[in-house]
């Protein structure tokens, strides 16, 4: 069995994004899934299915008792950090498209503007990075953008990757994050003011690092025979897949430093979907680092590996371009909630109510995750 | 966070496995040891329960030369955790051992970085710990 249009995104909600909240993770993530629960025309206790997105806010028992589930029919953690979100359609696609339950909610709130909270500080908590904690970090590899700034400047070393073309997607993202009313960022960049932006782990500079914001953010996924008398027109998960790289915890070990999980999912994700990279008109690529959206570019195969930095030149990204993406403005420029305002994005494309991000005609567009160091996941999705 | 020069942090100490236990008794004293499998002969680093070619839990620790390649680096600028504030910017580096596994080390030394450098490892003591160090290859 195939998971092809057997679900569908019928919900989608998301709270303010900021910085400095004075709301709780799991208050940001109950605010969002009423209203992606409301946006679906569902109420709360039609809510049969669950995946909270991490473990740092609410559990299932947590929405059990908050909104009073009569039945809850399925839950499932997927614990591959911002991959999880777009790794969670698949789980939650598989679990509509079985019976398991109707309409699964796919959940995620945090507040990281307390230290603690900081990327540096949180990692060496979470098992999948054990040997990153016990080997590394003790002699100064500590925050994300040490341990990924090597497969990039690998990248660079091999393929003549620029920083320039680093910036090209920093500029295309804080470009869509200015049309956007729910971004944290709200002042344009240039080429200039990324390269002029400080070094933080080279040859990463600040622009080229994701926000650390809070916010929450939330869909429902509903099995497609359940979604028609819904409040939208149906947008199909037509292809949905993930795949993790070699040596999942150690980037350092890792035979080929320059691939990432998404290579193997991506093959699976478009046969599944019956489409090609070429038929894709938009995308929502997973942007923790500029680099990481160039990679996965290739990994997907919009282009040859080594060719995603020319591919991003020339305005391709942008609004306009031949491939529009992070519509949104993305982690790089609208706010990190480990990606589900990607799957919010592309659902509001596929919908046409992207408002001045829209892009024309958009029926067929693509979704990314990228989570821990290098697992991955797409969706493909089409607008019914 | 509000650290000043006046209320030095520690380091972070090493958290150090049971399964690496035998990797930081020999790094203390300043030797590399890799973990190679007692039924086939693999090596495998980081240290792992079984070998994933014939799945046997049995261990040989291997005494390496810690000589290698340079495989890849990152200069760090900004300090993610105080501990590290006096020190940037310094260079983290990837290297590919002879053995054919790989370790992440601090640089020592001003040689420019480029893949393929011959480069030797060495422990280097500070306080709470050792930090796996590598420069040029005279």
């Amino acid at each position: 069995m195939s998971l092809r249009d057997k679900s569908c995104v019928t919900g989608i909600g998301e709270t303010v994004y900021m910085r400095g909240s004075t709301k709780t993770a799991f208050e940001l993530q109950i605010e969002a899934s009423l209203k992606a629960i409301a946006d679906a025309g569902l109420s709360p206790k039609d809510i049969d299915g669950i995946i909270p997105i991490g473990i740092v806010s609410g559990t299932a028992d947590d929405f059990i008792d908050n909104f009073g589930l009569p039945d809850l029919r399925f839950s499932a953690v997927v614990p591959h950090g911002g991959a999880s979100p777009a790794m969670a359609l698949q789980c939650a696609a598989a679990a509509v498209a079985s019976g398991a339950c109707n309409h699964v909610l796919i959940t995620f709130g945090r507040n990281v503007s307390a230290a603690a909270n900081k990327a540096g500080a949180r990692i060496h908590g979470m098992p999948q990075f054990h040997f990153v904690t016990e080997f590394e970090y003790a002699m100064g590899a500590i925050a994300p953008a040490q341990l990924y700034a090597p497969m990039a400047r690998r990248h660079m070393e091999l393929y003549g990757t620029t920083v320039e073309q680093f910036g090209e997607v920093a500029v295309a993202c804080r470009e869509h994050a200015l049309l956007n009313g729910n971004a944290v960022m709200k002042k344009p960049i240039t080429l200039e003011d990324h390269r002029n932006s400080r070094m933080i782990a080279d040859p990463f500079r600040l622009l080229d690092c994701s926000l650390e914001s809070d916010g929450g953010a939330a869909v429902v996924v509903s099995a497609s025979e359940r979604a028609g008398d819904l409040r939208h027109r149906k947008v199909y998960i037509s292809g949905v897949a993930e795949g993790h790289p070699d040596s999942p915890g150690s980037i350092t070990q890792r035979p080929d430093m320059t691939s990432l999980g998404i290579a193997k999912a991506a093959p699976r994700a478009f046969q599944m979907a019956g489409v090609t990279p070429a038929d894709i008109q938009v995308a929502e690529i997973y942007d923790c680092f500029t680099y990481a959206v160039i990679r996965q570019l290739e990994d997907i195969g919009f282009c040859a590996k080594g060719e995603g930095g020319p591919f991003v030149q020339g305005g391709r990204l942008k609004l306009g371009g031949a491939l529009p993406t992070n519509t949104h403005g993305g982690l790089l420029s609208q706010a990190h909630v480990w990606g589900l305002n990607h799957i919010v994005e592309l659902v509001r494309q596929l919908r046409g109510d992207a408002g001045p991000a829209q892009v024309k005609d958009a029926g067929l567009g693509l979704v990314t995750g990228y989570g821990d160091m290098g697992d991955g996941a797409l969706a493909i999705m089409r607008r019914g | 966070m509000a650290h000043t020069a006046t209320t030095p942090v520690a380091k972070p100490a090493p958290q150090t496995s049971e399964l690496a236990r035998p990797y930081w008794e020999a790094a203390a004293q300043g030797k590399l040891v890799l973990q190679s499998c007692g039924a086939c002969g693999k090596v495998r680093h980081y240290p792992r329960l079984l070998c994933d070619a014939c799945y046997s839990d049995a261990v040989t620790w291997l005494p390496s030369r810690a000589i290698g390649k340079i495989h890849s680096w990152t200069m760090a600028h900004h300090a993610f955790h105080p501990a590290f504030a006096a020190e940037v910017p310094y260079l983290l580096v990837t290297v590919d051992l002879d053995e054919g596994v790989r370790a992440l080390g601090r640089w020592r030394g001003d040689a420019a970085m480029v893949i393929g450098l011959p480069v030797q490892g060495a422990f280097e003591a500070r306080e709470g710990g050792v930090d796996l160090v590598f420069q040029a290859k005279g």
